[in-house]
């Protein structure tokens, strides 16, 4: 009997375990270690966070969907990975830390045969002072990163709504919280269905809305920008993007690293040097991502970290980490097995792998400050990247070890994203878009790096109905209900 | 006519290049029989994407 061990639940994590234990069977086995104890479909935080939608209506508790597939469940992080084993055994283990309710803070160590790291990432807020700690997010900013952030934030919101019903004008700032920023699609949602929700209280008159990114141009969402055909035109997301944030009157400030939050106040430098400052009554800044700080030793008992991981602590995979300069990347830096490059039988997908270099183009201010997105790894992506390691996995385990691994990279895979800008049954609206391929391949596709004809993106009522069904379908996907196998990532 | 989106530009503003909606994009945008027929083609352009990433 093989055990394969996946370290996360999150979309790709659960995505890798859940289809590993239906190849698997009950031959071998599948554990899952995972912090928390209730799955959250993201996405769906955004309308959290403006009261649309509850806390309960976004998440699940992992352990029955867990006993139902017979996978192994640890509600527990992980600490650290022993590829080696230890000076006892030579059989690889991770050491686990629980934080179940009565076992919080005990110490296992599981062996395993195969590893896949998907972690997600470390919500760094620590990494801009006052945006919060190492504990987590602090007291001037709200989030959605969480289902519990989202339920404080409409909290706050809703402090606000009711101080605009009583006259009294708010400024909201929606935005990154750091230079080194991922996920503005996020951001991008929560300002247009806070300014949705304004309307529908009638207090949109008494609310001034500015957008404050880490974006050289708006919508670039870490990929670059995209062109879209419309109209006969391939047009860049800068204009969709500007079009909607001047219908909505919603002001921007881009290019923008935040690096200090105060009480109802920011401070940020821009790319070309300057500072400046920005009050507010209600913001939403996304922190930095990071690793989550897993420890590697070998069997000497050495720390090898710097060998497994990255310095922002995410896992190496086959990419190209020597790339240098933007002028040299290519789309094949981009990993397509996520396999570790020193232990085989190790593998990191989802945010946990760490991407070879960002999409969008590096920049710096004149202080040398990096202000520049860096890659989006979530959603569809990462979910085709978890099955694809599953299944890797599963052949190594079936047919053999040098059975070969299959592919997911982002250079050659498509993404189909929706973006909510207002939640109403006939009266929201979403962006739908499609990228094709995520990474843009400019030798495959000269000029705007992807191909046209796959790429497109429209906003209407049409999009919400899609966004909303997507709910309830990712969500029965992942609580493993009947026909859960054909609902593609 | 509304000129809903035009009269949130300022000029030399950061939104002054941009494009606007008119009355006709507005009022599709949220047109159920018109968003009925793009539910349909979006859904198709989003399978064929994804058919090509699996």
């Amino acid at each position: 009997m093989a055990r394969l061990v996946v370290l996360g639940g999150g979309v790709s994590g659960h995505t890798a375990a859940t289809f590993a234990a239906e190849w698997l069977g009950s031959a071998h086995e599948v554990v899952v270690v995972t912090p928390n104890a209730k799955w959250n479909w993201i996405p769906s935080n955004i309308w959290v966070g403006v009261g649309q939608m509850t806390k309960e209506e976004v998440t699940f508790d992992l352990a029955p969907v867990y006993a139902k597939a017979g996978i192994k469940y640890h509600q527990a992080k992980a600490l650290g990975i022993h590829p080696e084993g230890n000076e006892t055994s030579d059989k690889p283990y991770v050491v686990i830390e629980s934080t179940e309710a009565g076992k919080a803070g005990q110490i296992e160590n599981i062996e395993y045969d195969y590893l896949i790291n998907a972690t997600g990432p470390k919500l760094n807020f620590a990494a801009t002072p006052g945006l919060g700690d190492a504990n987590g997010l602090g007291e001037f900013t709200v989030s959605v990163c969480t289902a519990d952030h989202a339920v404080h934030a409409n909290e706050e919101l809703h402090k606000c709504i009711e101080k605009m019903k009583k006259g009294e004008r708010q400024k909201f700032l929606i935005g990154t919280g750091h230079g080194m920023c991922t996920c503005q699609g996020a951001a991008f949602e929560y300002i247009f269905n806070i300014e949705h929700e304004l309307n529908k209280a009638g207090v949109r008159d008494m609310a001034d809305i500015k957008w404050i990114s880490n974006e050289s141009f708006l919508g670039d969402f870490g990929v670059g920008g995209l062109h879209m055909k419309a109209m006969g035109f391939a047009v860049s997301s800068k204009i969709f993007a500007e079009s909607l944030f001047a219908e909505r009157d919603v002001d921007w400030i881009i290019g923008a690293h935040v690096n200090k939050v105060e009480k109802g106040k920011v401070h940020y430098e821009l790319l070309d040097g300057s500072m400046g400052e920005e009050e507010f009554d209600f913001s939403m800044l996304i922190p930095p991502f990071a690793g989550v700080g897993l420890k590697a030793i070998n069997k000497a008992g050495e720390d090898i970290t710097a060998t497994i991981f990255a310095p922002n602590g995410f896992m190496k995979v086959d990419a190209n980490y020597a790339a240098g300069a933007y002028e040299n990347w290519k789309a094949s830096d981009w990993p397509s097995t996520y396999q570790n490059p020193t232990y085989g039988n190790m593998f990191a997908c989802g945010i946990a792998f760490a991407p070879p270099h960002p999409i969008s183009k590096p920049m710096s201010s004149p202080n040398g400050t990096p202000i520049n997105p860096t890659p989006p790894r979530t959603g569809m992506p990462s979910g085709i990247m978890g099955k694809a390691v599953a299944h890797s996995v599963c052949d190594r385990i079936l047919i053999g070890p040098d059975a070969p691994l299959h592919e997911a990279s982002m250079a050659h895979m498509g993404a189909a994203c929706v973006a909510s800008a207002g939640k109403g049954l006939f009266t929201g609206t979403a962006a739908a878009m499609t990228i094709y391929p995520v990474v843009p391949d400019f030798e495959k596709y000269p000029g705007t790096g992807r191909d046209t004809e796959y790429t497109f993106g429209e906003i209407g009522l049409a999009g919400h109905w899609i966004k909303h069904i997507l709910h309830h379908l990712f969500i029965w996907k992942a609580k493993l209900k009947p026909g859960w196998t054909l609902i593609p990532e | 006519m509304s000129k809903y989106g035009e009269k949130n530009i300022r000029a030399y503003g950061n939104n002054f290049t941009t494009m606007t909606p008119g009355p006709v994009a507005k009022f599709l945008r949220t047109n159920l029989i018109f968003q009925a027929i793009r539910f349909i083609i979006i859904n198709i352009k989003m399978l064929v994407v994804v058919s090509k990433s699996h």
